[in-house]
């Protein structure tokens, strides 16, 4: 009964139900599985196991064999194997299950342990939840709630330790809080592999601190703020702004490079207050570069572009340019664009019979979840068939062009066409219509301009790296005098003569499942929240720019990066 | 369920005209007509405020004068209409007296248009920091003026006596050396 | 030493004797709004208005306070509102007649002023002359036929108003008003066969009921309020009812009616239709207390001959006509205010009759009462008078 029903799973048992799980797990995430908690602190499904917080204290027992013989031993009074309970609790973390394993997480013993910890995790922790950042998502507020005590039997002084450590740039440190987990300094030894945080003195005065001349300054140092189960590491940028009771979570993506990390952006009324990152075992983890965390600073930038005619007025000034010059349009589309607006660019580059060209923008990778292409969905447009070929960093086609005369009308979206290495020259020769939501100097030269959205204020889609389409949702409302990039877009399609489309996602999806073969099986509303991953092998030829990040290993060697 | 039958009793030829039950009430009232007034006169006289009145929202400090308030927004999450506007803001370390307490309103507003005087923000309120006190009366020319802000709030608030000492207790915890 | 007077021309001095009587009649209404008000809250343990104040009134040390706790100018307060608001007209009304009742309002209720004596002197001779615009012979039948003329401007306000509240008001209003009337002339029927005993000139003037009122002896000096107290119930129950006063009040009747007839009126046509009601209470008042209430005599069985006498005897102008009109103007003057409180009293003191019982009361009640009533008289005076 108690035999492993594959090789690599085994079946254990816990609180009377019993689980086959794969090998190697440990006691929290087998107990996962049966939907029971085991109260953890410093055990991390993504770092090393320590086991210092003894949070996670089970029962644990194994099958009765009789030494000898090896035969089992039953009980007469269940019929059952007899269980060897072991007397003394055991860590849930660094165990991990083998055959037979028995555990109870509800047992008095179980109870009184829990208690116990916390009761000590408490003696020099402030109780001043009404200050403390983490209140609400607080691992400690949490047990508290099912085995705290309620008052406090410490008559005693508590400890008094510094409150605003500045560890680096970005995080705060209350050492009153840390609880000792341990988890922040695993994180910058295994994941970001800067060795800095560690604790100093013993007993009750132990302190986490960075090591001397250092600082937590690498590009990941926010994690550690999230994977803190208190609320001693604290994000400088989001420290007492807002409380997180009053934030909305949208699902989202990380735009910033082609890794395409998965993202919750909390807001509040209209205002984003900071980007987390969201669980994806296939692309981030549980992980999200700082650099990704800031990027919703450019909804209430100062250059937001905002119009002052309606986008009717607007449309039908681009649509005169466009039959000014029939046959002398120009289309540059953006590898930041959702697949949604790069479809209907290309129904817009059909249209007006124009070219469609990309800008590729590269970057270091840092072989984490930054990589080297800065666009977060080039292989969108490959999918959408927006263009056939990678883009190259500078429009030089296009100039060309220009300087030859043959072009008039350059329709560009989202991209700087100067820093695409067009002169100011080069732009006064041409119609310029700019959609785009920040000011910049191709807007500056623009003839016509459409205000539109950043990427926080529209729902679309990405397709990463690893050709894995995933959504990103609408967090806050458009800003006022902005318009939906896909109503523009649809508009424009229209006014330049092509086929009316819809502006509206879920309609837009059909049109997109008839023309696109690789998306002909999918609508908005149930592509997964993990993403899925489209068929890479049309494009397996083409040359991308990336090198390795945490869960992507190019399929060739990555061609040597151009600089940024 | 019981059924309990009413007996109307007819009325008598007397009752019938009206005429004894009109007397009696001309009766009572001429009793009141002569009888001492009970208005309150409202602005020359003000009502006795029974302990436990819900007045106007006010922000109170503590005997040290110091902001009891944390900003934690556990009033602005809980007041029903909302009502209640803070800005958190961080408290300076060189502060000496609040060094420990870190945290701050740095705007506090409460929209009197809005607030509905139920007193859930004194009960929510962790740091007994917010509390309805015996003004009732609140009236301004625009809606701005409605709209209480910090400033004001304390002003109305004033001091109440303390039962928390525990930024005392820091401190002295600071100074018999379990500082590290 | 008022010759003069008789002098003037008696067009002029009828005109100026009404304009004095309007100049009276216009400020009790003014007062008995205000009073209305002092009494419900006395009544409701109130103070009632209190608080305007003219300035310089406001300066007198005791007496102004007074004045101002007594609420003596939110009448002008009131009064000055009610002119000088905008006086709408609204664009849906049938305009001509919409501004046509309350002018039909006011005249009915300011002419039959002219037919109430209000006081009266002895002439050298020691003869009694009754004080009023108009002694005329007709006196209570003037008064009926004036009076009932008032339920046009309810019907033409109701109607013209082109709304729904204000017709069914006023189609309350006739019927309640004809309704009562008939039972009010039964019941001072009594009076007049008393008082018109055979051989003597036939009279509808009031002023023989009040000489009837203060003769010598037992049943001389009996006010008819004690000789006919069925005829004084009754008419004074269809009095309430002729001027819509509580609890006769459902012509106006807010709670279901809105405010009936004058519902789509404001400004200064609804302070006439208010004025108007208040005069025609003064009015009702009046011919209360000339019919019942003794007149201008202070007391039962002491008439105003008596009381003169009585006061000639320490006072030397005691005799002196213009103090005998002041002094009976004075009596007379206070039975009618009396008479109003009690108006008022009864108006905070009972609920509104619904208006089935209002019309039950009218006509299944009152009347056969009032005919009963008017046949035991008419059978005893004959007895009597025989
Ligand atoms: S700072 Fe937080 S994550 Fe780091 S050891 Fe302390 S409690 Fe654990
Ligand atoms: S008044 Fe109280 S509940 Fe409101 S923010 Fe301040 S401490 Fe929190
Ligand atoms: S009294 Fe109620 S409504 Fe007013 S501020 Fe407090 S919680 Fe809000
Ligand atoms: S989670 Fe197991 S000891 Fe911390």
């Amino acid at each position: 009964m108690i035999a492993p029903a594959q090789p690599d799973l085994v079946t254990v048992n816990i609180d009377g139900q019993e689980i086959a799980v794969p090998k190697g797990t440990n006691v929290i995430e087998a107990a996962r599985l049966v939907n029971v908690d085991v109260p953890h602190y410093c055990y991390h499904p993504k770092l090393s196991v320590v086991g210092n917080c003894r949070m996670c204290l089970i029962e644990m027992g194994m099958p009765a064999v009789d030494p000898a013989t090896k035969a089992p031993i039953m009980d007469p009074a269940t019929g059952k194997q007899k269980i060897n309970w072991i007397p003394r609790p055991q860590i849930g973390c660094g165990t991990n299950v083998s055959p037979g394993l028995h555990v109870k997480t509800t047992s008095p013993m179980v109870k009184d342990a829990r208690e116990g910890v916390m009761e000590f995790l408490l003696i020099n922790h402030p109780l001043d939840c009404p200050i403390c950042d983490q209140a609400g998502e607080c691992k400690l507020q949490e047990q508290a709630t099912g085995y705290g005590r309620g008052y406090s039997r410490f008559v005693e002084q508590k400890n008094v330790k510094p409150k605003r450590t500045q560890l680096g740039p970005r995080v705060t440190l209350d050492d009153e809080r840390c609880i000792l987990c341990s988890r922040c300094i695993r994180f910058s030894k295994e994941i970001a592999k800067d060795d800095v945080l560690g604790f100093v003195d013993r007993g009750s005065y132990s302190t986490l601190t960075c090591y001397p001349g250092k600082k937590l300054e690498n590009n990941y140092s926010l994690n550690t703020v999230d994977i803190c189960p208190v609320g001693a590491l604290t994000s400088t940028d989001f420290r007492f702004k807002m409380r997180v009771w009053f934030l909305k979570q949208t699902n989202a993506i990380d735009t910033e490079s082609s890794v395409g990390a998965n993202t919750v952006v909390w807001s509040r009324e209209g205002t984003i207050y900071r980007i987390t990152p969201r669980r994806n075992d296939e692309v981030n983890d549980t992980w999200l570069a700082d650099s990704a965390r800031v990027l919703y600073k450019a909804v209430k930038a100062a250059d937001r572009l905002a119009a002052t005619e309606t986008t009717e007025a607007l449309v039908a000034r681009a649509a005169a340019r466009f039959q000014s010059a029939p046959g002398a349009n120009a289309g540059v589309g953006s590898g930041r664009s959702t697949v949604e607006e790069q479809f209907l660019t290309r129904h817009l580059a059909t249209a007006l019979k124009a070219s469609a060209q990309l800008v590729s923008r590269v970057g270091q990778g840092d072989k984490l979840l930054v990589s080297a292409d800065r666009n977060p969905n080039v292989r969108g447009a490959l999918v959408t068939g927006l263009i056939k070929t990678l883009p190259a960093p500078q429009l030089t086609d296009l100039a060309a062009q220009i300087d030859a005369g043959k072009i008039k009308v350059v329709v560009a979206i989202n991209e700087d066409l100067t820093a695409a290495g067009l002169t100011a020259a080069q732009l006064a020769n041409v119609s310029i219509v700019y959609l785009g939501a920040h000011a910049n100097a191709t807007s500056a030269a623009a003839k016509v301009v459409f205000p539109t959205l950043t990427v926080f204020e529209k729902s679309g889609t990405f397709v990463n790296q690893q050709f894995r389409i995933q959504k990103t949702l609408k967090a806050v409302p458009a800003a006022a005098g902005a318009t939906d990039d896909l109503v523009v877009l649809a508009q424009l399609v229209a006014a330049a003569g092509g086929a009316a489309l819809p502006a509206d996602i879920a309609a837009l999806w059909k049109v997109i499942a008839t023309e696109v073969p690789a998306l002909a099986t999918m609508t908005f509303a149930n592509l997964p929240e993990t993403g899925l991953v489209l068929d890479a092998t049309p494009f397996a030829a083409l040359p991308f720019v990336e090198g390795e990040t945490l869960h992507y290993k190019p399929a060739q060697p990555a061609v040597a990066a151009a600089t940024a | 369920m019981a059924v309990i039958t009413v007996e109307r009793k007819p009325l008598t030829f007397l009752e019938r005209t009206y005429l004894p039950q009109i007397a009696g009430g001309l009766k009572t009232t001429f009793k009141h007509l002569i009888a001492p007034k009970k208005t309150l006169e409202y602005p020359e006289q003000r009502p006795a405020i029974p302990v436990g009145y819900r007045g106007v929202p006010t922000l109170v400090k503590d005997p040290n004068g110091r902001e009891k308030c944390v900003s934690c927004q556990l009033c602005e999450f809980v007041c029903p209409p909302k009502a209640i506007r803070i800005t958190a803001g961080e408290i300076p370390a060189d502060q000496a007296d609040r060094a420990h307490v870190e945290k701050g309103p740095q705007a506090f507003d409460i929209d009197m248009l809005r607030c509905i005087y139920c007193g859930l923000c004194q009960e929510v309120c962790p740091e007994e920091a917010i509390f309805l006190q015996n003004q009732f009366s609140m009236s301004g020319y625009t809606r701005a003026e409605m709209v209480n802000h910090k400033d004001r709030l304390y002003e109305l608030g004033g001091t109440l006596p303390d039962a928390h000492h525990k930024w005392d207790k820091k401190k002295a915890a600071e100074e018999h050396g379990n500082a590290h | 030493m008022f010759d003069f007077y008789f002098e003037i021309p008696l067009v002029i001095r009828l005109i100026l004797q009404g304009l004095a009587v309007i100049m009276v009649i216009f400020p009790i209404a003014g007062a008995c709004s205000m009073a209305e008000r002092k009494v419900a809250a006395w009544i409701q343990d109130r103070p009632g208005p209190n608080r305007a104040v003219v300035p310089w009134v406001a300066w007198i040390p005791f007496f102004g306070k007074f004045l101002q706790r007594l609420g003596v100018f939110h009448v002008m307060a009131d009064g000055g509102k009610m002119l000088f608001k905008e006086d709408s007209l609204p664009g849906h009304v049938n305009k001509f007649y919409f501004v046509l009742a309350p002018i039909v309002a006011m005249i009915p209720a300011l002419t039959t002023v002219v037919a109430v004596p209000f006081g009266a002197y002895f002439d050298g001779a020691g003869k009694l002359i009754p004080l009023g615009l108009a002694p005329f012979d007709i006196g209570m039948l003037a008064v009926f036929a004036v009076s009932s003329l008032g339920v046009y401007s309810a019907i033409l306000a109701g109607w013209a108003s082109n709304s729904k509240y204000p017709f069914l008001g006023s189609v309350r209003a006739s019927a309640q008003l004809i309704s009562y009337e008939l039972s009010m002339t039964l019941a001072v029927l009594p009076v007049f066969l008393w008082v018109n005993a055979p051989g003597t000139e036939g009279t509808m003037g009031f002023a023989r009921v009040v000489e009837f009122q203060s003769q010598s002896g037992f049943l001389g000096g009996m006010w008819f309020g004690f000789l006919m107290p069925i005829s004084a119930f009754i008419f004074l129950v269809a009095l309430f009812a002729e001027t819509n006063r509580q609890p006769f009040d459902t012509v106006e009747s807010e709670s279901d009616l809105v405010g009936s007839f004058h519902t789509e009126y404001g400004a200064f046509k609804w302070g006439l239709f208010f004025v108007a009601e208040y005069s025609h209470m003064i009015v009702g008042s009046g011919v209360f207390m000339l019919l019942f209430g003794g007149g201008w005599n202070p007391l039962p069985w002491v008439s105003l001959a008596t009381a003169v006498d009585f006061l000639g005897t320490f006072l030397p102008f005691a005799h002196a006509p213009l103090f005998v009109g002041i002094l009976s103007i004075a009596i007379f003057m206070g039975k009618v205010l009396a008479m109003i409180f009690f108006f008022m009293w009864v108006r905070w003191t009972l609920p509104r009759f619904r208006y089935d019982q209002v019309m039950k009361i009218g006509w299944q009640k009152l009347l056969p009462l009032s005919i009963a009533n008017l046949l035991f008289y008419a059978i005893a005076i004959a007895l009597i008078q025989k």
